[in-house]
């Protein structure tokens, strides 16, 4: 029997195993000596591996993310954390313009091996700076890998693939998970950056999510059992490089396709993949497909404008029907 | 001039050498582009080159040095081959950046140079962090950021001087002040324009130093890198210096009316390499034979560079596209 972690304690656990197994592993970031900033994802750090290689900073995104990057091309695996995703906006010139292009326009010779690890904080009447999910603005960057992982073993092991990995990867992940609990292997291993898993099989219609969607995905196949639809559960764990063959072979065998995704719907990760599937596998789809996204607005304080923003299971169990009767 | 007696017979004659060398490149280059035989936006570095070999004199090839958009004089003085440099503006597949980066984005790793960025100011957190990586790998190496007094109109700027005191790195940030900010005077740009004096704000030793007087940038430098190198952190160190030609390209803006006559030739008089060169024929450390000789040297090496570009063949096009990823 293997034992269970919360998603939080398998993001600690990679850490601690990656600083332990590399030396030059090093975590930096605004909070990770904070006892609430990154949650329980860094407790104890800093006493273990001292304030060297767990270096806690100033706020200076911009600043620390181009140290970051510097110290990558100079032989470091350095994993930066940025607690509040909202404020990788300010880190966006040193991930687009550098990190991203450095591979590239040194013709090969150079390469940034960095972990960006930005969380989503939404929900509690944070509102609209505190509560943005950024996946599509990073997914839309040549240079960049992208992963959002849903469960405790996911974020264990693309958290450790993506600091052995030897190009810049942004590991997003959502506080509304960081209570989940799963079994989490003790070992260090790695989960395949590129590589999406069907969670659940169904033959009827095709559900693409991603990070905490994935949650709410199942949630919503459960509903639809009882309902005699069979939802097939795809959870997408990386956005670039793109498992686009997971999700092409379920929509030709489905016919039927949602996208679910906890950014805006406007040029959002439903965009790109109701286009791959429209370029590469139209002629299976039986109904047109659908997105279960944020609407294009900034998120809103209240708690009953928050209910209703964010998309949840039973957006996703409407658009299955609505999808099913348009199918006939 | 002054201290010359403290610097090596040796590193005059190196620094003189990495002068003339990037100032006759670079004039070559602006022949070039007039020609429309280079066509990559080259930002030249002719009147500064007192900057570029003055510090890197006090380098050994494990120091890094990040560059900007006016990367050439970094490049040279660091110890970069010419023909990689030429075919890189020729956009060759034998360039130093395979032809993928152009002027403005040189690389040559082997020298100490992992990449000059067209970002204004976006090389100098990267060069904090290698000395950052530096100090957790237990080496003496440092980091050098070359950057103009454009830079310290960005924020990064002031959050990478903050850190890089803060943790005491092993960098040594040069500005190389040469009053304009693309088409602005520096007096438009900065509310306080004594770039040196905001050192002090981040606790750090700021100086500002005539960065035409080759002696002076090398020893200044020599000893912002001794204190870096023996754990007592960065130091900020402005150049007061000057582009002889415009922000980009081979002429000289006068035209625009964005400086005026009267200021470009009073810089010239302040010829970098033509003060140098009198002061070391004076004190005997070369002589006019030497500087003759040396001087065809460079200028066969430049020929040579000049062959190697144009024949050199352009990248495989089935690779422009992917090799994003290592």
């Amino acid at each position: 029997m293997m034992r269970t972690l919360s998603y939080a304690q398998a993001i600690r656990e990679a850490l601690e195993q990656m600083l332990r197994e590399d030396e030059k592993v090093f975590l930096i970031g605004q909070g990770v000596t904070s006892p609430w900033y990154v949650g329980a994802t860094t407790t104890g750090l800093v006493d273990r591996f001292g304030s060297e290689r767990v270096i806690d900073t100033p706020v200076s995104e911009s600043g620390i993310t181009g140290m970051a990057v510097g110290a990558a091309l100079a032989g470091m695996r350095p994993v930066l954390v940025h607690p509040r995703l909202d404020f990788m906006y300010y880190a966006m010139d040193q991930l687009a313009n550098h990190a991203a292009n450095w591979h590239y326009m040194f013709g090969g010779q150079l390469s940034v091996p960095l972990t960006v690890w930005g969380i989503i904080n939404r929900g509690g009447e944070q509102a609209a700076q505190h509560s943005q999910a950024l996946q599509a603005v990073f997914m839309h960057l040549p240079g960049l890998k992208v992963v959002m992982p849903s469960t405790p073993y996911d974020a264990k092991g693309l958290l450790i693939a993506a600091i052995k990995d030897d190009n810049p990867v942004v590991f997003i992940d959502d506080r509304w998970l960081y209570d989940l609990s799963g079994e989490v292997p003790e070992e260090i291993y790695n989960v395949p950056l590129g590589k999406g898993i069907v969670r659940k099989r169904g033959a009827d219609i095709t559900i693409v999510s991603i990070s905490y969607m994935a949650t709410e995905a199942l949630a919503a196949a459960a509903i639809l059992t009882k309902r005699h639809i069979g939802a097939e559960v795809i959870d997408l764990r990386s956005l670039k490089p793109l498992d686009e063959a997971i999700i092409l072979k379920s929509v030709k065998k489905t016919g039927r396709l949602i996208v679910a995704d906890g950014g805006w719907k406007t040029g959002g990760i439903g965009a790109e993949i109701v286009s791959r599937v429209a370029e590469k596998a139209m002629i299976y789809l039986k109904a047109p497909p659908r997105r279960v996204a944020l609407p294009d607005t900034p998120a809103p304080a209240s708690r009953v404008l928050e209910e209703c923003y964010y998309p949840k299971a039973r957006d996703i169990v409407a658009a299955a029907a609505a999808i099913m009767q348009e199918g006939q | 001039m002054t201290d010359t007696q403290a610097v090596p017979r040796a590193t005059l004659k190196k620094m003189y050498a990495a002068m003339l060398r990037i100032r006759r490149f670079e004039e070559k280059v602006a022949r070039l582009i007039s020609l429309n035989e280079i066509i990559c936006p080259c930002h030249l570095y002719i009147g500064q080159e007192a900057v570029a070999a003055g510090v890197c004199a006090n380098l050994r090839q494990d120091d890094w040095v990040f560059s900007t958009h006016r990367s050439h004089g970094h490049y040279i003085a660091k110890g970069g081959g010419l023909k990689g440099l030429m075919a890189e503006l020729y956009g060759k597949a034998d360039g130093c950046s395979g032809g993928y980066g152009g002027s403005m984005h040189l690389a040559a790793p082997e020298i100490g140079l992992p990449g000059s960025s067209a970002i204004v100011a976006g090389t100098v957190p990267l060069a904090a962090g290698a000395a950052l990586a530096f100090s957790l790998q237990k080496k003496d190496s440092v980091a050098v950021a070359f950057f103009g007094d454009g830079a310290v109109d960005e924020g990064v700027w002031y959050e990478t001087l903050n850190f890089a005191s803060l943790k005491k790195l092993p960098v040594i940030f040069i500005c190389e002040n040469n009053l304009y900010s693309t088409h602005m005077p520096l007096s438009a740009c900065l509310a306080d324009t004594a770039i040196a004096k905001k050192a002090a704000a981040f606790g750090m030793p700021g100086v500002c130093i005539d960065g035409n007087n080759a002696f002076e940038v090398y020893n200044t430098t020599q000893k912002a890198v001794a204190d870096a190198r023996r754990g007592k952190g960065p130091a900020l160190i402005e150049c007061l210096t000057y582009r002889w030609l415009g922000h980009v390209g081979p002429n000289d803006d006068l035209d625009k009316g964005l400086r005026g006559k009267k200021e470009v030739r009073a810089w010239m008089r302040k010829d970098p390499v033509n003060r140098l060169e009198t002061e070391l024929l004076k004190q005997r450390v070369i002589s006019p034979d030497y500087k003759d000789k040396l001087a065809r040297e460079i200028d066969a090496e430049i020929a040579a560079a000049y062959a190697f570009a144009q024949a050199a063949p352009y990248p495989d096009v089935k690779q422009a596209v992917g090799r994003v990823f290592k």
